[in-house]
């Protein structure tokens, strides 16, 4: 409890008075997520005066209920899986593995804390950012109302982020269902869970429950886990879910929920076929929904759409010129990351007549499963569907010696490139630090760095990032023609 | 049995081939042609099983294995059958809209299994039926009913209605639920549903080609370059019938290779993987490979060598994303034989000599697994035998021998009016 009030402490002070609005503000800013404090903290530091509204916690999603506890948890959960598989290492497995979900939960709500400590109110504010807590709603075009104050403003951003999706499903409602709002104040573990969803959310949170002894299952209605991403890295998802242990449906229809008792008992159909699981929890993870709703952004001349967001152009300027949109509330694609890559577009756009472009940045996502599915750029099928030839150019984590001897060669590093040429177009990589090891590429596709370049790049060995030297050695060798090597074998001649 | 590795490389395929055959002696009706999808009791017909059986009698009989009479009266049964059987929406009917359910009922031929009415499954059938009305083209009533028989067989199936709207053709559809809301994506065994749809005189699918090869991947894998997919029947099926050396379509065209030499490129792939062995599987080595759809263990983990290993039953298996649980699929290795033979028929001698267990009366099974093993034996071997498996290995073995089938489709106008749609060219075309 101390954990939650130190928390609390430093992302929504109970004892917090707003400030008095001065003047006008060169940028305002609703929500004191990820883009909203990133944008406050970067346009203070270059002198402008900043306004940053928050109605709940600093943070957001991502902070609050989403990223940082996730992964908090999921570190554990790793931790246990690894104690169950320690034989595959060498080493003995313990005797009596016990799953304390309390400490596990407790040392979430601890990095929480610590981490609390860098984006607090507090902290903020002293740089000169004018915090309000309370609810923003437009009054005009260029001004905003909280708790009676109105702030004036020559550009302001809207980064009021997004919530769960909630699910239509006869019943459900009536059972009652975990979201990433709740699942994180869960007390015990669930004896049995299932997981409606098959995106970056259900995939972790399935996978991290059941490492916690969670009997799962996961269930969506598509054919393959990740929506859109490459289908092999789909497939090495669902086959290391299943060997988890997870109970997997794809291509399954949830369409009814009851309870009985203290259990829910859900039906499902796949095709013409009907089956009924019975769970003690379930977690939905469908999807986000844009928080559009309350802040009069008519008033101000924003359009938006309920399920879309914000509409914005490639400068994330919305519909009133002066006010910009970032992360979830207008983004298909709800990652935090995403939300942090807007953030200097955004100054510059907004403040310093920059003429940045969204579509020029190369931004990568992560599904931090075990193992975790990494990308960044266009996947094969968006580069042809703009008429890009696509070359691959793949290398199995089997093949890299560090991945071998840490027993992490479940996996692959596919770089797409324009064919005939090294342009990096796309990359996935599925393996065990697949989020680390894409920032190379993200740094390759931003600075304009071609395959063959990456070649040159000297790597330490052993690390599981050789796999991109490999992939990009392989591209050198595409390169050695028969014409290529008969000129080399003509000059080493002489 | 004569010692399979006494034989000359001809003789043993001779002897591979002709025992594959006998499966369709063996597991068919002689009163409707159905033939059983796999050798135990109760097995109901699959109906990419009599495409492939169809398509074998004519080697039957230029082998000298079986009368033309005696092909004639089992070719004839079974397209009277087709042709006469149910079509409608009825759950319980052979087929609807020109299409057949991937399973029927031995006897009945009445759909079984709650089975989806499968494109694919038909596309192979109709493959063995048109086959069929290319070799048997003499004058007498029986033929020239065959004939006849085969083309409006063809002719019938409404491949734009099997594209539910969508510019790529559905995977299969059944009355209870309508389409299956899932489709073909990435290079798979489909090229011959294709190249089918779009030679059709009445129902042709023009577009849906580009968008269908729109899902290709262009891989380099393992330093070779190849159109990926990874189980090797996805490499063999449309070949069985279709001869695609030096016909590229565009996609191959533009990367220099056609889709034979692609095959080619996949077989040496999967041999490269069983060298490197990333899972530590055993047995596996380089004249032992080969991860394909298949018979496995049955589902289930077992702790072997300190190693929690998972096993399954019947499903593909491919390279390099797996699944793979150490099984290998020998009918598959020796299905490569028209791709890489001097890969395909040392792996098969190597088949004989270090796991004879495998073969029985010259036939090899759909799969093995040397690091399955149980009660002392060395290897677990699947039982029985599937149709597809022995299909394959007769066709590919006479596709290597003599090109027979690639000959006889090359003289069907469909499968040339379909590759021409497809943009392939070059070669016999």
């Amino acid at each position: 409890m101390r954990q939650e009030q130190r928390e609390l402490q430093n992302v929504h002070p109970p004892d917090w008075r707003n400030p008095e609005p001065i003047g006008r503000y060169n940028m305002v800013i609703i929500g004191a997520g990820p883009a909203g404090m990133l944008t406050a903290m970067t346009a203070a530091r270059m002198g402008a005066k900043v306004a940053l509204i928050e109605r709940n916690r600093f943070g957001g999603v991502w902070f609050n209920v989403g990223c940082i506890s996730s992964k908090a948890i999921i570190r554990t959960s790793r931790l246990y899986a690894e104690m169950r598989n320690a034989e595959t290492l060498g080493a003995q497995v313990p005797t009596d593995i016990r799953v304390a979900f309390p400490a596990v939960m407790e040392r979430m709500r601890r990095v929480r804390a610590r981490i609390s400590r860098r984006f607090s109110a507090q902290r903020l504010s002293s740089m000169g950012v004018d915090v309000y807590f309370g609810a923003a709603r437009f009054a005009g075009p260029d001004v905003i109302e909280v708790e009676g104050k109105r702030l004036r403003f020559k550009r302001a951003l809207v980064a009021s982020g997004a919530r769960p999706k909630l699910p239509s499903i006869p019943g459900i409602a009536a059972a009652g269902y975990l979201t990433n709002e709740n699942v994180f104040d869960l007390a015990e573990c669930p004896r049995r869970l299932l997981v409606l969803g098959g995106g970056p959310l259900a995939c972790e949170l399935a996978q991290a429950f059941c490492r916690l002894g969670s009997q799962v299952s996961i269930v969506q209605n598509d054919p393959m886990f990740l929506g859109n991403e490459e289908r092999d890295a789909a497939q090495i998802l669902a086959d290391a879910l299943a060997r988890d242990g997870i109970d997997i449906h794809l291509n399954t229809d949830t369409i009814n929920v009851r309870t009985e008792g203290n259990q829910k008992v859900v039906d499902l159909v796949r095709d013409d076929c009907k089956s009924t699981l019975t769970v003690d929890e379930i977690g939905v993870g469908i999807g986000r929904v844009p928080n559009v709703e309350g802040m009069n952004l008519e008033a101000a001349g924003v359009q938006y759409d309920k399920e879309a967001g914000i509409l914005t152009n490639d400068y994330l300027q919305t519909s009133n010129p002066r006010i910009y949109a970032a992360g979830d509330v207008c983004s298909e694609k709800k990652f935090p990351h995403l939300e942090a890559a807007a953030v200097d577009l955004v100054v510059r756009n907004a403040l310093f007549w920059g003429r940045e472009r969204l579509s020029a940045l190369a931004i990568p996502w992560c599904t931090y499963t075990d193992p975790e599915i990494a990308h960044v750029g266009l996947y094969v099928t968006e580069a042809r569907a703009k008429g890009i030839p696509v070359k691959t150019f793949t290398v199995m984590m089997h093949d890299v010696d560090r991945a071998i001897t840490d027993g992490e060669d479940e996996g692959f590093v596919k770089i797409h490139v324009k064919e005939g040429t090294d342009k990096i177009l796309g990359a996935t990589v599925a393996a065990s630090h697949a989020g680390e090891m894409i920032s190379e590429i993200s740094l390759a596709m931003n600075a304009g760095i071609g395959l063959s370049a990456l070649a040159r790049v000297n790597h330490p060995y052993p690390t599981q990032a050789q796999a991109i030297k490999m992939a990009a050695d392989a591209y050198l060798a595409t390169r050695h023609t028969p014409t290529r090597k008969w000129l080399h074998k003509q000059w080493l001649s002489h | 049995m004569t010692n399979l590795l006494t034989l000359s490389d001809d003789d043993l395929l001779d002897s591979l081939q002709r025992a594959a055959f006998g499966y369709f002696l063996s597991q068919s009706n002689p009163a409707n042609g159905l033939v059983a999808d796999r050798s135990v009791t109760g097995s109901p017909c699959s109906i990419a099983v009599v495409g492939f059986a169809l398509s074998s009698y004519p080697v039957a009989v230029e082998r000298g294995w079986m009368t033309r009479a005696e092909a004639v009266d089992r070719t004839l049964a079974t397209l009277r059958f087709f042709s006469n059987s149910p079509q409608s929406e009825g759950p319980d009917a052979t087929g609807y809209k020109g299409f057949y359910y991937h399973f029927l009922d031995m006897q009945s031929g009445r759909r079984v299994w709650h089975s989806e009415l499968s494109l694919i499954d038909t596309a192979l059938l109709l493959a063995g039926i048109l086959t069929a009305g290319a070799y048997f083209t003499e004058n007498t009533q029986s033929e020239t009913e065959l004939r006849q028989l085969a083309d409006a067989l063809y002719c019938r199936v409404d491949w734009r209605w099997a594209q539910n709207g969508k510019a790529t053709l559905s995977q299969g559809w059944k009355p209870e639920c309508g389409f299956l809301h899932y489709g073909w994506e990435g290079y798979n065994e489909a090229i011959i549903l294709y190249v089918l749809a779009m030679g059709s005189p009445t129902y042709p699918i023009p577009n849906s080609y580009q968008a269908w090869t729109a899902t290709y991947q262009w891989e380099n894998l393992y330093g070779h370059d190849f159109l990926y997919a990874g189980p090797l029947f996805i490499h063999q099926f449309s070949h069985a019938w279709i001869d695609f050396r030096n016909n590229p379509d565009r996609f191959m065209r533009e990367r220099g290779i056609d889709y034979f030499a692609n095959s080619r490129q996949a077989v040496y792939i999967q041999r490269e993987y069983a060298l490197r062995n990333p899972h530590d599987f055993r047995g596996y080595g380089e004249n032992s490979w080969g991860l394909s759809a298949g018979d496995g263990p049955s589902p289930q983990r077992i702790r072997i060598d300190g190693r929690d290993r998972r096993f399954f039953g019947y499903t593909a298996r491919g390279v390099p994303y797996g699944p793979d649980d150490g099984t290998i699929a020998p009918s598959a290795t020796l299905a490569s034989i028209v791709f890489a033979p001097e890969i395909a028929l040392a792996a098969t001698r190597h088949f004989c000599e270090h796991y004879p267990e495998i073969v029985s009366e010259y036939r090899l099974p759909s799969g093995f697994n040397p690091t399955f093993t149980r009660n002392g034996s060395r290897c677990w071997v699947s039982e029985g035998y599937f149709g597809l498996d022995q299909g394959i290995v007769v066709l590919m073995i006479e596709n290597y021998r003599s090109q027979l089938i690639w000959k006889l489709m090359s003289q069907c106008p469909y499968i040339g009016a379909g590759l021409r749609n497809a943009d392939c060219r070059g070669g016999w075309l």
